[in-house]
């Protein structure tokens, strides 16, 4: 007798067995889009695992934590490489996220009946934005230093509650040791938590209600008719697990030839190097908020940009709900404009913002 | 629906080694190699490097003077504990303080002038060897000596 076949005599797998015979994924020509969620949590997986081994020799203090890392990339047997693999993944992690992000709102698959689907995505997608922020202090060198003190002192600009947020943060007024260990905490527990309750959901919403069909595709089908489908078990997963591999390699090769420098170690006291800058993910808001003038409405210009950005982000989340058009089925050509001008938007101040001075 | 459809198997169903099962060995191969390729520097990483400090040969166990008959203290050789006594007849010696059972520091008994180790009732006499309780073996023994003159004279421990 099979392990399978004892489980089932036991915790009666027909459901499970049913799923994965029955699940099916709809073959049509903008079916590639459908790769980047998987190659986004394969990336968190990988993410996961490296973070962990990271923590067997990680201490989270101002004064051991430059060291540690040092370390790490010094001492440890192919501890270069899984740092290596940490930072350069992070980065595709995110860029994944955006593309993700971007296929989904192009091909309105928020549309109804997805819109949790769609909040739960946008949602995690700030918390990916999130470890970026918390990780990029952990190494404690001079650049993730004092871009900690740029990012939280934006968020001492909102209104309100800037101050209050921005102890919170720190765990003072100053980003010290304290902020360290704060963003350890966030970047290893809180965020790691949220994070896998909102991919549980994420992913059995999109088990429970199959692949979203891109509305034009829908269109053409004659009533009655429906898209040829491919079984996911093993045909898709197979794919997938193909995406994952160039995934892989692309990691891999980032890793070995373009290792993530450590820097110098943060010096409370040093200062400020010319060109600082956030991680790119982060250029676009830090050049807007740059380009501000000191005083806009008669607010103060910072203000006024973080509130933009706070309430673009309510609205990103709102999305499904806006859309009437795509809710009910017709193209809605206004979203699609949207998305285009958001995605023109990051694209060119990203990369203005990195090339200026 | 030609996706849907399983290949045909092949007629000869019972023929030793046909495409699908070479395909099927390929996969595995691929996975396999993968998860070795993954596997040995995770493993490589998870050995902890040896630290960069040579191993001690002598520490100062501390000051003649500070030491009096009948009694002991403990000092750091390299990394471990050590200690030094001093014997009712004045004579100065000086231990490894490691437990030779499991690891633990043992303390000196001044009413029976033993080398006790609380963790499992190990016990040692003034010459490091057991007495009684599980310790599989005496307490390695330190070569030493006094450098100096009177009370500031430190005392050294070298291993033998």
């Amino acid at each position: 007798m099979s392990v399978l076949d004892w489980l089932d005599e036991r915790l009666d797998l027909s459901g499970i067995r049913h799923f994965i015979a029955e699940k099916g994924v709809p073959v049509h020509t903008q079916k590639i889009w459908y790769y980047l969620g998987g190659m986004t949590l394969f990336l968190f997986g990988v993410q996961v695992s490296t973070g962990i081994l990271l923590l067997l020799y990680y201490r989270p203090s101002a004064t051991e934590a430059y060291e540690s890392v040092q370390f790490v990339v010094t001492q440890v047997q192919f501890g270069w490489l899984i740092r290596n693999i940490h930072s350069w993944s992070a980065n595709l992690l995110v860029a994944l996220a955006f593309a993700h992000f971007f296929s989904v709102f192009f091909l309105k698959s928020y549309r109804k009946p997805r819109e949790l689907t769609w909040v739960t995505g946008v949602l995690l997608l700030f918390l990916m934005l999130g470890f970026g922020f918390s990780g990029y202090l952990l190494p404690w060198n001079e650049l993730s230093f004092f871009a900690t003190k740029v990012g939280t002192g934006i968020a001492g600009a909102v209104p309100f509650i800037g101050h209050f947020t921005l102890r919170l943060l720190r765990g003072g007024d100053d980003v010290t040791g304290a902020t360290l260990s704060r963003f350890y905490g966030l970047h290893v527990a809180v965020l790691p938590m949220l994070t896998t309750a909102l991919v549980a959901l994420h992913l059995l919403f999109v088990q429970r209600q199959g692949m979203s069909v891109p509305i034009k595709i829908e269109k053409r089908l004659k009533p009655g008719e429906r898209l040829p489908q491919m079984p996911f078990f093993p045909n898709y997963i197979l794919r997938d697990v193909l995406a994952w591999y160039v995934v892989i390699a692309v990691l891999v090769v980032l890793a070995a030839f373009y290792p993530w420098e450590l820097g110098k170690k943060a010096d409370p006291f040093a200062v400020v190097p010319a060109g600082i800058r956030p991680e790119w993910y982060f250029l676009a808001t830090f050049h807007t908020l740059k380009l501000l003038p000191s005083h806009l409405l008669g607010f103060e210009g910072e203000r006024v940009g973080v509130v933009g950005f706070g309430l673009v982000a309510v609205l990103l989340v709102l999305v499904p709900f806006l859309d009437r058009r795509a809710s009910r089925g017709e193209s809605s050509r206004a979203f699609t404009v949207l998305a285009v001008l958001g995605l023109v938007y990051l694209v060119s101040f990203t990369i203005i913002g990195h090339y200026a001075e | 629906m030609a996706l849907t459809d399983k290949p045909p198997l092949s007629a000869g169903a019972a023929a030793p080694f046909d495409r699908r099962s070479f395909l099927d060995a390929l996969l595995t191969v691929g996975f396999v190699s993968s998860a070795v390729a993954i596997a040995y520097p995770v493993g490589r990483y998870l050995i902890p490097p040896a630290s960069g400090e040579p191993a001690t040969e002598s520490a100062v166990a501390g000051r003649a003077g500070a030491l009096r008959p009948n009694s002991a203290a403990i000092f750091k050789f390299g990394s471990k504990p050590g200690i030094v006594v001093r014997t009712a007849d004045g004579d100065v010696r000086a231990f490894s303080a490691v437990c030779t059972h499991l690891d633990c520091t043992v303390q000196f008994k001044t009413d029976t002038s033993q080398f006790w180790c609380a963790c499992h009732n190990g016990i040692y006499d003034l010459g490091g060897n057991v007495v009684s309780g599980p310790p599989p073996r005496g307490l390695e023994k330190f070569v030493v000596n006094i450098r100096g003159e009177g009370d500031e004279a430190e005392i050294v421990a070298s291993r033998a």
